[in-house]
């Protein structure tokens, strides 16, 4: 792999192995990585072009129908809700909402613990000590009564609610990663030596340590969108989000009040839920298959040198 | 002795901040609570008067004409006194700390035991997988338990529900704690009735906690695996067996530890979800009740538990390292 790339500058290619796009490959190379992009690229399509994966007679999937609570068939193939509505294209809609909960949910949080991990790092002494127990206090608060409290309080059904409660509970894990991971690249030359050339603490921050800790960053990113897709669809479960919106989890909403399960309707009942638990596993298997990229230890190894090793 | 002092010290401080969430969170929304609180009260049917009102209210810790500093300290003094109110809600009048006496134990059983069970088996699980690195259960259980720790606690109670619960001849019950004809009492005709009804929403908890514990205790067990002491355990000849528990296991065992207090609020978060699912008359179920209800002083009570509740695991975690580990105890 790195015949290829090392040819030009020999001597100082050792530390440097990894060329450009070493990133892509590697994901490439994970089956795991490959299933959960594979997964999570599916949901964007249906989250951009709903349209495309429903018949034309269902493009409005709020729209209600005469033939309430039907089992599946050809017209209506994951069959109707309580009020005629047709199950299958409201999944397919869903997605966009739950999706864009997901990422921008998981970003927030992302940026915050960022933000509070890396400055708690940099900072040091007193505004350390502080941070960090602002961080050991978030992750030991329980978060989803937490956020059931909020949204209780904050009234129900405001999305916009639902995604600042998530990310202001969603960010101590990734800080107290970050603050461990900015810690140990404190005293490295290179930030050293941009120190000695008279850098900025910001510019020090932003243009050498960031870089440097993208996997990590990307890995919170991964953990904070499962989190927020598993959270949100449990708020909305319990009813805490807008009863018209259309995602899964309001989708689930209603299949419950509306008994699915004891009407004998498992594919109204399971399907939304299938959805999230999807989305969930694209992005668990994807955050895996980043530990696995960045620590080479945990690769699952082949049969024939284990065999040997034991 | 420092460790444990600070470990104390961060106990206190957390409960702390938990009870001022509790009492700013209700001020620092929109809407007054005695408006939510008459619209709730009088929407039962029953008259409400400005004195009963005020009542109640001076319960939840509330007074209008009060300093919110008083208020504040009035508040932290009776909530850990347990003065915790009566409940507002579908119980009106009934204090706070009875319903939550009736509902615990329920929980305690239902939530301990799967949640204990399924660390045991992830840690088992987990130290096996690590150890046959490369082998049959390695192959199979990263892929499998990233799956599963990644699906919803209400999907999987619906799916449990629907295969074994409704149908033609359904095998496990799928709501409420014992059958509804039962008096409580250690029959065997009882006691079998409440293991029945717990099947269902245990085995929920334990399929989706275990993923977690077992990938974790797997990836540390691997790490641990390529230290010197344990090359050199293996050199000196030692049992198979006992490397993988007595020094290996043993070692990666220890994050997994305090991760398990971590960790104990998602399954708390779980509950809810499950516990609404099955009707299960337990603390979470309580809590969906107290929300629908708006029944503020339940809500903060069950807050303020479980955040206890979390809080005490983490410090008896932290008590366990101390004891296993002996660079704890000496760093200080």
């Amino acid at each position: 792999m790195s015949a290829v790339v090392a040819g030009a500058s020999a001597p100082v290619t050792g530390a440097t192995r990894r060329p450009r796009g070493g990133l892509f490959r590697a994901i490439l190379r994970n089956r795991k990585a490959v299933v959960g992009a594979a997964l999570l690229l599916l949901f964007i399509l249906l989250a951009a072009f709903p349209g495309l994966f429903v018949p034309g007679a269902h493009h409005d999937p709020q729209a209600i129908g005469d033939l309430p609570l039907q089992h599946p068939s050809g017209s209506h193939w994951l069959g109707t809700t309580g009020l005629g509505q047709d199950v299958y294209a409201q999944l397919i809609y869903s997605t966009r909402e739950s999706l864009v909960i997901a990422v921008v949910a998981g970003l927030g949080a992302t940026v915050l613990s960022v933000v509070i991990g890396v400055s708690a790092a940099y900072l040091g002494g007193f505004a350390d000590d502080g941070l960090s127990m602002l961080t050991d206090i978030f992750l030991v608060l329980p978060t989803f009564p937490l956020i059931i409290v909020l949204a209780t309080y904050a009234g129900k059904g405001n999305l916009t609610v639902i995604i600042i409660v998530l990310i202001l509970t969603g960010w101590s894990y990734g800080a107290r990663q970050m603050r461990a991971q900015a810690m140990s690249l404190r005293n490295r030359d290179f930030l050293e030596s941009a120190r000695v050339r008279g850098e900025r603490r910001s510019y020090i921050i932003v243009v050498e340590v960031l870089p440097t800790m993208i996997s990590l960053i990307v890995a919170n990113f991964l953990g904070a969108a499962l989190y927020s897709v598993l959270t949100a669809a449990g708020l909305q479960f319990l009813g805490l989000g807008d009863p018209n919106s259309l995602s899964w989890g309001t989708m689930l909403y209603w299949a419950q009040n509306q008994g699915a399960l004891v009407n004998g309707l498992p594919a109204w009942a399971l399907s939304p839920g299938l959805a999230v638990a999807l989305l969930g596993v694209s992005f668990a298997l994807l955050n895996y298959a980043f530990d696995e990229i960045s620590n080479p230890a945990l690769r699952p190894v082949r049969r024939r040198r284990a065999r040997t090793a034991s | 002795m420092r460790y444990l002092i600070r470990r104390l010290g961060f106990f206190v401080l957390t409960l702390w901040a938990a009870m001022t969430l509790n009492f700013f969170i209700p001020r620092m929304m929109p809407g007054s609570p005695e408006e939510a609180l008459r619209q709730r009260l009088s929407k039962g049917g029953s008259v409400v008067t400005a004195e009963q009102l005020r009542t109640v209210l001076a319960e939840f810790g509330f007074d209008p004409g009060k300093n919110l500093m008083l208020q504040y300290l009035g508040y932290l003094k009776s909530m850990v006194t347990g003065h915790w109110g009566v409940s507002i809600g579908s119980s009106l009048g009934v204090p706070v700390t009875s319903l939550i006496g009736d509902a615990l134990p329920w929980t305690l059983g239902l939530v301990g035991i799967a949640t204990v069970l399924a660390f045991v088996l992830g840690t088992l699980i987990g130290t096996v997988a690590g150890w046959r690195r490369g082998g049959l259960i390695d192959g199979i259980v990263p892929p499998v338990f990233i799956v599963t720790s990644a699906l919803p606690y209400f999907w999987v109670a619906l799916l449990l529900i629907s295969l074994f619960a409704i149908g033609d001849n359904p095998v496990l019950p799928n709501d409420f704690n014992y059958d509804q004809g039962l008096t409580p009492a250690f029959t065997g005709e009882f006691v079998w009735s409440v293991i029945k009804h717990g099947i269902l929403p245990a085995s929920t908890i334990l399929v989706t906690a275990v993923g977690g514990w077992i990938l974790t205790m797997r990836n540390n067990m691997v790490t641990t695996l390529a230290e010197d002491y344990v090359r050199m355990a293996r050199a000196k000849g030692i049992p198979g067996r006992r490397i993988m528990f007595g020094y290996a296991g043993r070692n990666a065992f220890l994050p997994n530890l305090s991760g398990f207090a971590m960790s104990l609020g998602f399954v708390i978060s779980g509950t809810i979800l499950v516990e609404y699912v099955f009707n299960y008359p337990g603390l979470g179920y309580m809590f969906y009740n107290a929300t629908v209800s708006t029944d503020y002083p339940l809500l903060q009570a069950l807050f303020l538990l479980v955040t206890l509740a979390v809080l005490i695991c983490v410090l008896l975690c932290d008590f366990a390292v101390f004891l296993l580990d002996p660079r704890a105890r000496t760093k200080g």
